[in-house]
């Protein structure tokens, strides 16, 4: 037998062998499969961004037509609801008690004022605990008193002198659904999930078993245990990714822009790069439980935290904004959004995947280089 | 070059370093392994044999010297060697989640194995393993003695011209201990492969043409089986005294000056002197009026142990002080522990199954077997750490079902692994465990100090425990399960892992501790501790294979082939017995 065929039928033996240990093992399939559909879910309908049905005090001491036009605007908005107090006493204890996160308060003068010309004030109390969500209830309650002010003056032939009139258009995600953002991010996640923890543990494991040292004393080359290994895992890897896009758009309704092929591409070079840290952190670890450990805190939580996944990077502060160039999935998830949300915007999608290709080499070569058919090194 | 050698060793050191320590696993080790022979690597734990054996594969560089293997450099070229040579690890390298076809499918991938001479090699191999009906099962559900032979065939896929083998027959019974050696013997003289075995069994020396001893990382000797017994002739002996118990004369024997080794073998005692010729018995022990001696046929063991004990220093082992009186004056008959129907299952599984006996108080009772019989989860219902699935346990008069926690409290346990805490220091680990147990402060103060002088541990009470050699481990170990004087003692394979040294010394302390009225229970898997027992149970499958003395089981096996079984005839019988039973049944 020559030596390519040798090398062949080595090469073989590892794939086969991996795959067969993945249909095995139960964790593996969690892990690829199961995983994602709960992240998914969980991100997809659980968590949201974005501030709807939020629980609103009204206090209303003097209710006449004028005010109740005004709860009425609020009473149709979709970003409220509702509750009526007599007296700001009983609103505020229901907002101590957390059960109001913002109180609109209209004083027993407030039609009279408004009425006679004069600036009619309106108390707002908003929750400021929550920083992120107190602005967007702020912002929301300004809108809606807004719309009513412009609808009561041509109501009331008068004219409102305002010198500058804002026009909103929102761009790529019109709706404004933080689903449409989060859930492209998460295939990040769950990719990084596959590819560096699940590969990580599974090589401590051979180390931990003792096959690695029987499987060292064959004529196999490093390069064969290198790419028997990861073939498999780049299989299962993007079985998760397909996974992903197909809920992504079948099951949350998120638009996909830009090309399907640039998508795997991309995924491909990204899977790519997750492989390489697995390898790399279970060469240095040897140990499931430290690899495990290794990472989840090198590359699962970066992946979830400083990725842009769900904090945008450009409002971090300066130092953790340079801290997340190296972090892969940062670049990854900056395509995802692009292709999923925006389209094939070319000069995003060659800078990041420029910026994964060179992680690439990084990781696989250095994983490359730290295995060795040595026990001592 | 000398083609004659397999494997050449040439001043080869190797030192690892753990955290601020250097191990030296191999100082200056010269060794020729002839080709076309099976080599015994033999010696104690941490001898340095694994190392050796890595270092052979190529798996370690060594610090300096060189390494020949078949001719090649195994520092140049390690691939090349890698290519030659057959090797299997301590755990047989198996995947577990394979099954048997399928591991076999692997290693003959990565050997390259021709795909056309692939069915005729499998059906050799599985004929000779006997693994042929099992092809289609997980690795993992096999026992321990076919994972044992699987591994083996799966490193003769491709007949190795050298064949490396790190300690393949630890903890398998003794059937499929024989059954290996058959198939190394088998490929030797078919194929003229070269072995090199390492073992910590002292009786596999004797089946191996040569034996390399070792010890602490030195070559204490090499030769034949008989280079190393032919000088003991004249120095081993008989000695029994019906009118005293093998335990009691062998305390005595081991006490006199001349005699380097005093063990019990089946009813007798076996005594090695320092010189030729054993010490007038008579006038050595007047009281002990009916003592007989003979010459004894010299083993390995005796030259083993006669060596070492020549290596360590000369003073003799500290006098073993027993249990305080207290627990000596507990002292009444009967039984202390009744097992009736035991069971345990895991899933479908049944670890235990219909184990029943009973144990006297101050007896030491056995649980030999195999890895697998069911021995440690036995222990662990008998220590109620494990709940049982069915049966009667009562220990010192109590239902484990209903009190276990009062029945811990008078019972002690040492677990198979070292269980006390690596980075506290011997005395912080004699506190807590004397904590632990609620001793009041002058108590604790006075077992501590107990321990400390009974086991000889003052030298080493601020020396962290994790860096004691294994033999004090162990000591520390039954120490701490000994601090609350309590009345019965569970040791699950108290002495796996330790060389014959500290075995012997070990076995010392269980006896003086039964002496002074303490019941003990001793799984193990070393045939010859059996004799030790006053009784025991022999155990396969979760079953009970049988009840008895050591002398009674044996006796079964008395035969016209066997005048004198030993303990290791005796199992294999039982266990062929009771495997024809079930293929009867079957």
């Amino acid at each position: 037998m020559n030596n390519a065929a040798a090398s062949r039928m080595r090469l073989f033996g590892m794939i086969r062998k991996e795959s067969l240990q993945i249909l095995r093992d139960p964790s593996s399939i969690a892990i690829a499969f199961i995983m994602p559909v709960v992240l998914l879910l969980m991100f997809g309908y659980g968590v949201s961004l974005d501030a709807r049905h939020i629980p609103l005090a009204l206090v209303v001491e003097q209710p006449d037509s004028t005010s109740a036009s005004l709860t009425g605007a609020f009473r149709e908005s979709e970003y409220f609801e509702p509750r009526d107090f007599e007296t700001i006493e009983t609103a505020q204890q229901a907002f101590d008690l957390r059960e109001v996160f913002a109180i609109v308060w209209l004083r027993n003068d407030f039609s009279r004022q408004l009425l006679s010309g004069n600036t009619a004030p309106v108390g707002v109390i908003v929750n400021g605990v929550d920083a992120n969500q107190a602005r967007i209830a702020e912002g929301y309650i300004q809108g809606v008193w807004q719309a009513w002010l412009e609808a009561y003056m041509q109501e009331q032939g008068l004219e409102l002198h305002l010198p500058v009139q804002m026009e909103p258009r929102i761009w790529f995600n019109a709706a404004v659904r933080s689903r449409d953002f989060l859930v492209p991010g998460l295939i990040a996640v769950i990719m990084t999930l596959i590819g560096a923890m699940l590969t990580s543990m599974v090589v401590a494991r051979e180390w931990e078993r003792g096959t690695m040292e029987a499987l060292m004393v064959t004529p196999i080359r490093i390069n064969e245990m290198v790419i028997g290994k990861l073939v498999p895992y780049f299989v299962l890897g993007m079985g998760g990714m397909l996974l992903s896009v197909a809920m992504a758009i079948w099951l949350f309704g998120v638009p996909l822009r830009g090309s399907f092929w640039l998508l795997v591409v991309a995924s491909a070079l990204f899977m790519m790069v997750a492989l390489g840290m697995g390898l790399l952190i279970s060469v240095v670890a040897r140990n499931q439980f430290v690899a495990g450990q290794i990472s989840i805190v090198v590359t699962f939580l970066p992946a979830f935290i400083l990725s842009g996944f769900i904090f945008e990077i450009s409002s971090m502060p300066d130092a953790i904004q340079v801290i997340t160039h190296l972090i892969p999935a940062r670049f990854y998830v900056a395509i995802l959004q692009t292709l999923f949300l925006a389209g094939d915007i070319w000069p995003i999608i060659l800078a990041n995947s420029a910026a994964l290709l060179v992680m690439m080499v990084v990781f696989l070569g250095l994983a490359r280089r730290k295995f060795t058919k040595r026990l001592d090194a | 070059m000398d083609s004659a050698a397999a494997l050449v060793f040439a001043g080869v050191s190797k030192t690892f370093h753990a955290g601020a320590r250097d191990v030296r696993a191999l100082d200056n080790i010269d060794l020729r392994i002839q080709s076309g022979l099976v080599t015994g690597l033999i010696g104690p734990d941490a001898a340095g044999k694994t190392t050796l054996m890595r270092l052979a594969a190529g798996l370690l560089m060594p610090d300096s010297g060189t390494i020949q293997v078949l001719d090649i450099d195994v520092v140049q070229d390690p691939l090349k060697v890698q290519s030659s040579v057959g090797y299997m690890p301590q755990r047989f390298g198996l995947y577990e989640d394979l099954t048997v076809q399928e591991n076999l499918d692997l290693y003959a991938d990565l050997q390259g194995v021709d795909p056309a001479q692939r069915a005729g090699r499998y059906t050799e191999l599985m004929h000779m393993t006997g693994l042929a009906p099992f092809t289609a099962r997980l690795a993992g559900r096999l026992s321990g003695g076919m994972k044992q032979k699987l591994g083996l065939a799966c490193t003769l896929i491709r007949p190795p011209r050298l064949l490396l083998l790190d300690e393949p027959t630890v903890g398998v019974d003794p059937v499929s201990r024989r059954e290996l050696w058959s198939i190394v013997y088998r490929q030797v003289r078919e194929q003229g492969m070269s072995v090199l075995l390492s073992t910590a069994y002292l009786d596999e020396a004797e089946r191996c043409d040569e034996v390399v001893l070792m010890h602490e990382g030195r070559r204490l000797g090499q030769g034949t089986p008989q280079d190393f017994s032919a000088p003991m002739r004249g120095r081993t002996f008989h000695v029994t005294a019906a009118s005293l118990g093998k335990r009691s004369l062998q305390a005595r024997l081991g006490a006199l000056p001349g005699i380097i080794d005093a063990i019990i073998e089946g009813e007798q005692v076996r005594v090695v002197t320092d010189t030729a010729g054993l010490p007038d018995l008579s006038r050595a022990l007047p009281d002990i009026d009916d003592i007989q001696s003979g010459a004894a046929d010299p083993a390995f063991e005796d030259a083993f142990i006669a060596t070492l004990k020549g290596e360590a220093d000369a003073t003799p082992p500290a006098l073993i002080t027993p249990m305080t009186p207290r627990a000596m004056t507990r002292a009444e008959a009967g039984d202390v522990i009744e097992v009736r129907n035991l069971e345990r299952r895991f899933g479908d599984f049944y670890a235990v199954r219909g184990v029943s006996f009973q144990v006297q108080r101050g007896e030491i009772f056995g649980l030999l077997g195999a890895n697998g019989a069911g021995k440690s989860t036995t222990f662990r219902m008998l220590c109620g750490l494990l709940p049982v699935s069915g049966g009667e346990v009562q220990v010192a008069g109590l239902d484990l079902r209903y009190a276990a926690a009062q029945a811990r409290a008078r019972l002690g346990y040492m677990a198979q692994r070292f269980s006390l805490y690596v980075d506290l220091t011997v005395m912080q680990n004699l506190r807590f465990f004397a904590s632990a147990y609620g001793l009041d402060r002058a108590r604790a103060r006075q077992r501590i100090n107990w321990a400390l002088q009974a086991f000889d541990l003052t030298a080493y009470a601020d020396s962290d425990s994790g860096d004691l050699p294994l033999g004090f481990k162990q000591r520390l170990a039954m120490a701490a399960a000994l601090m609350h004087e309590p009345e019965i003692l569970f040791l699950d394979e108290p002495t796996s892992g330790v060389d014959p040294l500290a075995r012997r010394e070990f076995w010392q302390r269980i006896n003086a501790l039964a002496e002074a009225g303490v019941t003990i229970l001793v799984t193990t898997h070393f045939m010859d501790e059996a004799n030790y027992c006053d009784r025991l149970v022999i155990m396969a499958e979760g079953e009970v294979l049988a009840e008895g003395t050591p002398a009674d089981m044996k006796a079964r096996f008395r035969d016209d082939t066997h005048p004198d079984p030993t303990m290791e005839d005796a199992f294999i019988g039982l266990i062929m017995a009771h495997q024809q039973d079930r293929d009867a049944v079957a």
